[in-house]
C-alpha cells in the first residue's frame, strides 16, 4: 500500500502534471500554427474587445438569451464548473500539499464550503447524464464517450469525498481520489475535455466576427 | 380548405442532382475527395470545433427546423454536424454513398446557415461553417440538388443567376427607364456612368421576374438625387448560388467581376438592392475567397442606404403607409450586418403602426429559404414550409394583433414567406421597404 501510495502520489502525479501541462501547450500551439497555416480568417478578424466582451457575456449566468432560456442548465452548469476548478485548486488539503511541495502559500477554502462544492460536482454530474438519457435531442448527440467522460470527471470528487470523510476502505479510495484525479488532470488536452483550452478562442473568434465585422450581438 | 401540412417525411426526396450524382460515386472517390477538402481547405477551426462540443444540446432549440419539426431530435444543429462531419472526420472519408446523399439532402435542404446557432452555442460553435465544407465536399463529388446547380451554371456561363444576355439586360433597363419617364418626367437610369457616387447592383431574378424593382429604385434615385448608375456589361448581378452550392472559385469570379465593374466605374460605392444571400456573399464570403479582408469598393445594403436617404432627408413622403406592418429580419443583414436598427427607423418613418414579431433582431427567426434552400427547387418546397412554423405562428401572432402587411427587405425571405403566408393560410400582404418607400413618397413630376 505504501509503495502504491508513494508511486501515486510521487511520479504519477509529476506525470500527470507534465502531461497536462505539456499536453495543453502542445495542442494550443498547434491549433495556432495550423489556424495561422490555413484559418487565417482567424487571426485577421480577431478581434480582443469584441472577444472579451463576448467572452463576458457568456460567463455571467442569465447574461445571454440562451442561459435565460434554460434556467436550470445554466445554474448547473455555472455552479458545476466553479466548483469543479475551485475545489481541485483552493481545498485546504491541497494548499497545503502546494506548500509542502513548491512552498507557495496558497488560499483554500473552508472544508464545509468544499464539502458542498464536492456535492455540486457529483449531483451535476448526474444531472447531466439524466439530461443525456431523459432529452431526445441531447441523447441523438450522446455516445458512450460522453459518459465515460462524465465518470472520469466524478471519480476524483466522489473517491476525495470518500476519503476525507474517512469512511470504510478509505485509504484505498484515496489512492484512487489520486489516480483518478492525475487520469482526468493527462486526459484534459486530449479529450473533449479540451473545451476546457478551446473555448475562449471559439467564443473570442465568433465574438470578434460578430462585433466588428458583422456588427451584431451574439448573446 | 383543409388544414395545411403539418408534418413531412424527410428523408430521401427525389432529386436528380442527387440521386444521379450519388449512382456514379464510389467509396475509394468519397475517401479522394473528402481528404482532399479536410487537408487542404480546412484546418485549426473544423478540428477545434469538433474536438469542442460537448454534446450538451444547447443550439437545439436555436434552430427553426428543430422546433417546427416537433423538436425532432435529427434537425438540431449539433446533430446536423453528427450526421455529416463528425462521422466523416472520424471515418477519415470511409463513408459509402448513401451516407453521402443523407449528408447532402441534410446540408443543401435542411439547414439554412442562418448563424442564429452560433448565438446559442456557449462556445459559439459555427455550425453555418461547418454544412458549407460538407456542401463543398458535395460540390466536389458532383452530389448537388438540380435547380441550384442549374443557377450556378448559369452564373459560370453568363455571370449572373437567371441566364440573363448582356442585350436582355439592357433591354430591361431601357424598358424600366421608359415605364418610368412615363410617370416621373426625364427620368433616367443611367447606364455605365463613370465616376458616379453610386454603382447600383441587383440580383439576376430582379430583370427576370421583379423589373419594377429596379423601376421603383430609379425613382427613389430620381428623387433623392443621387449620383449614380448601373453597368451595362456582367458584373451587375450581386447574386451568388456558386457560394451556396459549394462551388468557391466559381463565387469568387463572380465577386471579381462585380468589384471590377465597380472599379472600371469608378464609383465610389456599391449599393444593392433588398437581397440577403448576395449580401453576404459581396460582404463577407465572396471578397474573402478573393483575398479581400472586406470588400475593395464600400458595399451597402439597400437597408442601409435608406437608412441614409431618411437621415439626411432627401426622401419626403407625402403621407405614412396606413397599413399596420410587421418586419422580418433577414439573417443575412441583421446577423450579417447588424442593420435591425436602421431597418426599424425606415419603417417607423414610412409606417404609421409597426408591430414587432417576437423574437426579432439578431434572434429572429429566418424564412428558411436562405441558405440557397430555396434554390433548391420544388422537391424540396413542401419539406421547407412545413420547417417553418415557428415563423407562421410569429406571422400568425402578429396578424391577430392587427398586421396586414410584412415587410422582408430580402428577395429570399420574400419568396420563402411566400409560400409560408400561402401554405399556412395567412392572408397577409407581403413587400419589400422600397414598394412602401415607393408608395408613399413624393415624386417629382
Amino acid at each position: 500500500m505504501h509503495t502504491l501510495y508513494n508511486f501515486v502520489s510521487g511520479p504519477l502525479a509529476w506525470l500527470a502534471f507534465i502531461v497536462f501541462i505539456g499536453g495543453s501547450i502542445y495542442k494550443i500551439v498547434t491549433m495556432a500554427r495550423l489556424a495561422k497555416k490555413k484559418d487565417s480568417a482567424v487571426y485577421e478578424y480577431w478581434d480582443t474587445g469584441f472577444a472579451l466582451r463576448s467572452i463576458a457575456h457568456w460567463s455571467i449566468p442569465f447574461a445571454t438569451v440562451n442561459w435565460r432560456k434554460n434556467p436550470i442548465m445554466t445554474l448547473v452548469t455555472f455552479a458545476f464548473h466553479i466548483s469543479l476548478i475551485a475545489v481541485p485548486l483552493f481545498l485546504c488539503a491541497h494548499a497545503l500539499l502546494w506548500k509542502e511541495v513548491f512552498d507557495i502559500n496558497w488560499w483554500y477554502i473552508p472544508d464545509g464550503m468544499a464539502d458542498v462544492m464536492t456535492l455540486i460536482v457529483i449531483g451535476a454530474c448526474f444531472y447531466f447524464a439524466g439530461r443525456r438519457i431523459l432529452r431526445p435531442d441531447v441523447k441523438y448527440l450522446t455516445s458512450t464517450s460522453d459518459y465515460l467522460l462524465l465518470l472520469m470527471v466524478v471519480m476524483p470528487f466522489f473517491t476525495g469525498f470518500w476519503a476525507y470523510h474517512q469512511w470504510p476502505g478509505y485509504r484505498m479510495m484515496f489512492i484512487l481520489h489520486m489516480l483518478s484525479g492525475e487520469f482526468v488532470l493527462a486526459a484534459i488536452p486530449f479529450t473533449r475535455l479540451s473545451h476546457m483550452l478551446y473555448a475562449v478562442f471559439t467564443r473570442g473568434y465568433i465574438g470578434s466576427e460578430f462585433g466588428a465585422v458583422r456588427h451584431a450581438k451574439d448573446w | 380548405m383543409g388544414e395545411p401540412a403539418s408534418k413531412i417525411e424527410v428523408k430521401n426526396i427525389k432529386d436528380i442532382g442527387l440521386d444521379e450524382g450519388v449512382a456514379r460515386l464510389t467509396p475509394e472517390k468519397i475517401e479522394t475527395v473528402v481528404n482532399d477538402v479536410i487537408d487542404n481547405e480546412t484546418g485549426a477551426r473544423l478540428k477545434v470545433y469538433v474536438d469542442t462540443c460537448v454534446h450538451c444540446g444547447l443550439c437545439s432549440e436555436a434552430c427553426h427546423y428543430y422546433l417546427s419539426n416537433d423538436k425532432n431530435p435529427i434537425f438540431a444543429p449539433a446533430a446536423k454536424v453528427k450526421q455529416t462531419l463528425w462521422e466523416i472526420v472520424e471515418k477519415k472519408g470511409k463513408v459509402s454513398p448513401a451516407f453521402i446523399r443523407r449528408a447532402a439532402e441534410l446540408c443543401y435542404t435542411e439547414c439554412n446557415l442562418c448563424r442564429r446557432c452560433a448565438m446559442y452555442c456557449p462556445f459559439g460553435i459555427d455550425v453555418a461553417y461547418m454544412m458549407l465544407i460538407m456542401r463543398r465536399i458535395c460540390h466536389k463529388l458532383g452530389v448537388t440538388p438540380q435547380y441550384i446547380q442549374d443557377t450556378a451554371h448559369s452564373h459560370s456561363a453568363t455571370m449572373n443567376q437567371m441566364w440573363v444576355k448582356e442585350d436582355e439586360w439592357i433591354d430591361t433597363l431601357f424598358w424600366q427607364e421608359e415605364e418610368a419617364g412615363e410617370e416621373v418626367e426625364n427620368l433616367r437610369i443611367p447606364l455605365e456612368k463613370e465616376g458616379a457616387d453610386v454603382m447600383y447592383s441587383v440580383i439576376g431574378p430582379e430583370p427576370k421576374f421583379r423589373a419594377q424593382l429596379i423601376y421603383q429604385a430609379a425613382v427613389i434615385m430620381n428623387a433623392a438625387g443621387v449620383d449614380w448608375t448601373m453597368p451595362a456589361t456582367p458584373g451587375w448581378d450581386n447574386s451568388d448560388m456558386a457560394m451556396y452550392t459549394g462551388d468557391n472559385e466559381m463565387m469568387a469570379r463572380l465577386k471579381k467581376e462585380h468589384f471590377e465593374t465597380a472599379m472600371r466605374l469608378k464609383v465610389k460605392r456599391i449599393v444593392m438592392g433588398e437581397c440577403g444571400h448576395a449580401f453576404r456573399s459581396v460582404y463577407d464570403m465572396g471578397n474573402r475567397a478573393l483575398g479581400w479582408k472586406m470588400p475593395p469598393v464600400e458595399m451597402v445594403h439597400a437597408l442601409e442606404f435608406y437608412y441614409e436617404l431618411f437621415k439626411a432627408d432627401r426622401i419626403k413622403i407625402k403621407h405614412k403607409f396606413d397599413k399596420p406592418v410587421t418586419l422580418h429580419d433577414p439573417c443575412n443583414v441583421i446577423r450579417g450586418r447588424g442593420l435591425h436598427e436602421m431597418a426599424r427607423y425606415v419603417v417607423n418613418k414610412t409606417c404609421a403602426t409597426f408591430i414587432e414579431m417576437t423574437p426579432n433582431r439578431e434572434h429572429n427567426y429566418c424564412c428558411c429559404a436562405g441558405g440557397g434552400v430555396i434554390n433548391c427547387g420544388p422537391p424540396f418546397r413542401d419539406k421547407r414550409v412545413v420547417s417553418n412554423r415557428v415563423k407562421a405562428d410569429q406571422l400568425s401572432a402578429v396578424k391577430k394583433k392587427g398586421v396586414e402587411v410584412c415587410i422582408a427587405p430580402c428577395h429570399n425571405c420574400h419568396g420563402g414567406l411566400e409560400d409560408i403566408i400561402h401554405h399556412y393560410h395567412l392572408g397577409l400582404e407581403l413587400k419589400f421597404l422600397g414598394d412602401i418607400i415607393y408608395e408613399i413618397m413624393e415624386k417629382p413630376e
